[in-house]
């Protein structure tokens, strides 16, 4: 503060008040910067979580401003002994969720593995990866659709070609959740690819040297240096990929619309619990839904950085 | 196991292996080998990525007796109607406009906010704090939407641009936050401190010295977030209304209205895309970089 202090001595009237007031900022600059992007997601976050809450503790339904009433733990019992809709909702997100994800990991580390050395026209095979990454969801969905129409689409046009007969695809009873997961698969990829390159880019070739030296072979020293050294990298890339899993929405309701389709073939729990909000209007077990959701996935994110730490 | 080839056999490497006479024997041939089995599986990888989105593309060009017709997949007349329809009588342009402006506005908004957060948080190893401002991206949208539904709706904003822009912040604040604290984390404290000792406040330094400087990262956290809103369906979806659709909400009402008509769709479905994709070929190196941001270090 002895080097701010001096320009204020040459012209002392005018300036204190602007000298006190900078001198406060300068204090306390650590709340003062962090302060306003805290604030505004704790008041956009709290209270509706707070809300969502009491809600699920009540009969509300039809419009949020209707009486309700206060019944307890009910919606929590009805939900969890619903084996119609909330348990094969619980089911088909945690299939949806660990098959996309086990697939892009290990999709993912053979084509940063196959990216890894240096090639010609490498910038443009990573420009290719980025495309079905910043894609928009819905425009990709609207594009699968076409792509696995069941009388129209390339994807039957191919497998006739092959003498194989046309599958329903995503309007399927059994189709609809690996074809969601194929297109999942497709579009997010890419983000596992490129966060799996740069770990291995600032990976030192020291261990992997000496290794080969010692006469290791290229599976072993795959398994027992690259994948340990790389192990943060590649929580980070689960964590972050399990995050956005774990709530798809624009892909699923692009593709199958209300309820995941008519035989809810697709309704995952983010689905469901928007269906019951927005569709029946059923506040009072949507936010009860929500509640149960919300705590798998904090479970889930509490289980993952553990497992970070661990690795670190 | 083919996976793991490529360190083994990375070009070049058998030969500067002194003493070992077998691996000099056999590793060009394998490596030539893994050569041509490396540009085989890179081509398969590009076709399999970019195939889908030619295939969207193509059949926006085409009428929809064109898409009907098997044996026009790939040679048809090409026609732009589908286009002419698409931002002609279903009024797409202006939701290209909202779609952007939404985009735009809350990703400068969340910059103003978001850039002085992640330096504090950075500088002042604020964890804690900082997971209040993630916990944005983690919690589900849903549980968010009924609440603000309601009030906002009481506040007659339901179907304004405020509450898209405010909505659409929930996604690029915590992304810009995030980006920039592991920028700022990496960022060295020695020039802050040659400004502090040439007589500037810490508030001074940052706005002269630091903020000048971490433009590359702001760029990548900027482009993260415009994409990111960009591509929002859900919060759009309930709170947007009839003249401020964005893009995503425009192109799903495209197929609950009527029977599908593929050409318009696919027409549509490129229009959205089509900007994000060129903003992505012209700043690969950001979004790469904003990507991984905190995913390299220990």
């Amino acid at each position: 503060m002895a080097v701010t202090s001096l320009p204020a001595k040459r012209k002392p009237q005018k300036q204190n008040a602007w000298k006190a007031y900078s001198d406060w900022a300068n204090n306390h600059r650590k709340w003062l910067f962090a302060a306003p992007a805290m604030i505004f997601v704790a008041i956009l976050i709290i209270f509706p979580l707070g809300w969502t809450l009491y809600l699920s503790l009540t009969d509300s339904s039809g419009s949020v401003r209707a009486e309700s009433e206060f019944i307890g733990f009910a919606n929590y019992l009805e939900v969890l002994s619903d084996g119609d809709r909330f348990w094969p909702a619980v089911a088909r997100t945690f299939i949806f969720t660990s098959v996309a994800l086990l697939v892009q990991m290990v999709l993912g580390m053979c084509i940063a593995l196959l990216l890894w050395r240096p090639f010609k026209g490498e910038k443009w095979v990573r420009v290719a990866i980025l495309l079905p990454l910043v894609a928009t969801p819905v425009a990709v969905g609207m594009m699968w659709r076409l792509i696995f129409d069941p009388n129209i689409g390339f994807a039957n046009q191919m497998l006739g070609l092959l003498g194989i007969p046309a599958q329903p695809w995503l309007s399927g009873e059994h189709t609809a959740l690996p074809t969601v997961i194929f297109i999942d698969i497709w579009q997010w990829t890419p983000m596992v690819v490129i966060i799996l390159l740069a770990g291995l880019t600032s990976l030192s070739e020291e261990p992997d040297e000496a290794a080969r030296i010692d006469g290791a072979s290229a599976w072993q020293r795959f398994r027992f240096i690259t994948v340990p050294l790389l192990m943060p990298t590649i929580i980070v890339a689960i964590l972050l990929r399990s995050i956005d899993a774990l709530k798809t929405f624009d892909l699923l309701y692009a593709t199958k619309g209300r309820g995941g389709g008519s035989f809810n073939e697709v309704e995952t729990l983010n689905i469901y619990a928007y269906g019951l909000s927005f569709d029946y209007n059923d506040y009072g077990l949507s936010s009860t839904v929500l509640i149960l959701f919300f705590l798998i996935i904090i479970a889930a994110m509490w289980v993952l950085t553990r497992r970070r730490k661990d690795v670190q | 196991m083919s996976v793991v080839t490529p360190k083994m056999l990375r070009p070049g490497s058998g030969a500067d292996a002194p003493g070992t006479s077998t691996p000099r024997r056999r590793k060009p041939l394998r490596s030539r080998a893994y050569k041509v089995f490396r540009v085989v599986a890179l081509i398969a990888v590009v076709a399999a990525f970019l195939a889908p989105l030619a295939w969207m593309l193509l059949a926006s060009l085409k009428t929809n007796v064109d898409i009907y017709d098997a044996s026009k997949t790939l040679i048809f007349t090409p026609t732009t109607a589908n286009y002419e329809t698409v931002l002609g009588r279903n009024n797409y342009f202006s939701f290209v406009i909202n779609s952007f402006w939404v985009a735009f506005a809350s990703t400068v908004l969340s910059l103003i906010i978001g850039v002085p957060a992640a330096y504090s948080m950075s500088r002042f190893a604020m964890r804690r704090s900082a997971l209040v401002v993630l916990m944005a991206r983690i919690i589900p949208g849903v549980s968010l939407l009924v609440p603000w539904y309601y009030v906002f709706s009481n506040l007659s904003l339901v179907g304004g641009y405020g509450v898209l822009i405010l909505s659409h912040m929930f996604v690029a604040l915590p992304l810009i936050v995030y980006i920039l604290m592991s920028y700022y984390d990496s960022m060295p404290l020695e020039l802050e401190e040659a400004a502090r000792v040439d007589g500037l406040t810490h508030i001074g330094a940052f706005l002269r010295v630091t903020l000048p400087l971490s433009v590359g990262g702001i760029a990548t956290a900027s482009i993260l977030a415009f994409i990111f809103s960009w591509n929002n369906f859900m919060f759009a979806l309930v709170l947007s209304g009839a003249d401020t659709k964005t893009l995503p909400v425009a192109i799903f009402n495209f197929v609950a209205y009527a029977s599908i008509d593929w050409g318009g769709l696919m027409a549509a479905s490129v229009v959205v895309t089509i900007p994000i994709m060129v903003i992505a070929l012209f700043t690969q190196k950001y979004i790469v970089s904003g990507l991984t941001a905190g995913a390299t270090k220990g």
